[in-house]
């Protein structure tokens, strides 16, 4: 039955993907390799459309795919396939986490640990950055040095810091506004 | 029933304004999580996210799964979970069903290019914050530091990155009289 090989088949990207959503791609391709379900065609459609849309990459592709392959039921399917070994995992780590969160050895563990996810969020958002406010690609055709920089995305941003800082609304005030300018003056 | 209802609606939240991978919530997690329901600490978030790097599955969907279970137990651990990947669903059936070219549109493409932006910015706004709670030391300053570089200059694993400076916390222990 589709049902259960759409379950299976997505319990084993959420079981073996380390990293997030990204690293189900692999297990994505194999699917579509072993099953036909869908061409690579339609996953590379499937990803693009899913890193554009609100809410985790890996459940908007998991969500597709199961659309694709036996619509809103082999969607739902799919999304439990592939969170059911998360929430089996973590609750058995979170146990232990609280459990022994006084100890001293893991307490010098994450004392190490957090300026380093500290830095990895900082490398992810350097990475949105150079997407955002520069124009390498732009730049690298024309030569031209003002081109390097995208005055609107550098205008925005600092504002944003500057308004963050000041008033420190829900970020989904500042989403919603980025949004907004972003179709305004076409980003 | 009061608070996995409440769970399962900040989840929801969270979820639905997540432009990007799990690095993208953390603003919201901060929000909704550390300052407006006080579920867990800066310190906690740092250290639920690293635990859903480093093991398999949607780090979204862990840091998630890891705070419900800390509220509710298990029921509080699905009720997170069914929150966080509700909105997903939702969005993503109407535009396979209704709006197959949905990324085409140019509408939605300046929407975007505004959306990144304002996403660089909060995670900026966010590594601050995490400076602020978790470099307290010469230590702290050489990790965040070379995990950055490491991440954003060389693409090594982010897990390598988090083994090692477990491994580097640990050695050094005897060093601080305080940990916390």
């Amino acid at each position: 039955m589709i049902y259960i090989r759409l379950f299976l088949e997505f319990f084993k990207a959420g079981l073996f993907a380390i990293g997030g959503g990204l690293a189900t791609i692999p297990f994505l391709q194999d699917i579509s390799r072993k099953t036909g379900w869908f061409t690579s065609q339609e996953l590379i459609d499937m990803i693009a459309i899913s890193e554009s849309t609100p809410g985790p990459i890996g459940i908007n592709m998991a969500t597709y795919v199961g659309y694709e392959t036996a619509n809103l039921a082999g969607a739902i399917i799919a999304v439990i396939g592939e969170v059911t070994p998360s929430v089996i995992i973590i609750v058995l780590i979170a146990h232990y986490y609280l459990k022994f969160s006084e100890h001293p050895m893991m307490q010098s563990g994450f004392y190490g640990i957090r300026p380093a996810v500290a830095g990895l969020i900082g490398a992810a958002g350097f990475e949105v950055a150079k997407i955002s406010l520069f124009n390498i690609d732009k730049y690298l055709l024309s030569h031209d040095v003002f081109d390097i920089i995208n005055i609107k995305s550098v205008l925005l941003f600092t504002t944003i810091v500057f308004l963050l800082n000041k008033y420190k609304k829900h970020p989904i005030y500042f989403l919603l506004g980025a949004a907004i300018i972003g179709i305004i003056f076409k980003f | 029933m009061g608070e996995l209802w409440k769970l399962f609606a900040t989840f929801c939240r969270i979820g639905a304004f997540t432009f990007g991978g799990g690095y993208a919530m953390l603003p919201l997690i901060q929000k909704e999580i550390v300052e407006k329901n006080q579920w867990a600490t800066d310190e906690e978030v740092l250290d639920y996210y690293a635990i859903g790097q480093c093991t398999p599955g949607i780090i979204a969907v862990n840091t998630a799964t890891f705070i419900g279970f800390k509220r509710k137990g298990i029921p509080g651990a699905i009720a997170a979970t069914c929150g966080i990947v509700f909105p997903s669903i939702v969005i993503i059936t109407i535009i396979a069903a209704y709006l197959k070219h949905f990324e085409d549109y140019a509408i939605v493409q300046h929407a975007f290019g505004g959306i990144r932006v304002a996403v660089a910015a909060l995670i900026l706004n966010t590594v601050i914050k995490m400076w602020n709670t978790s470099v307290k030391d010469w230590l702290g300053i050489l990790i965040f530091s070379a995990s950055f570089v490491a991440v954003a200059f060389f693409n090594i694993s982010p897990i390598i990155v988090v083994v090692i400076s477990a491994t580097l916390g640990i050695f050094t222990a005897n060093t601080r009289t305080d940990v916390r």
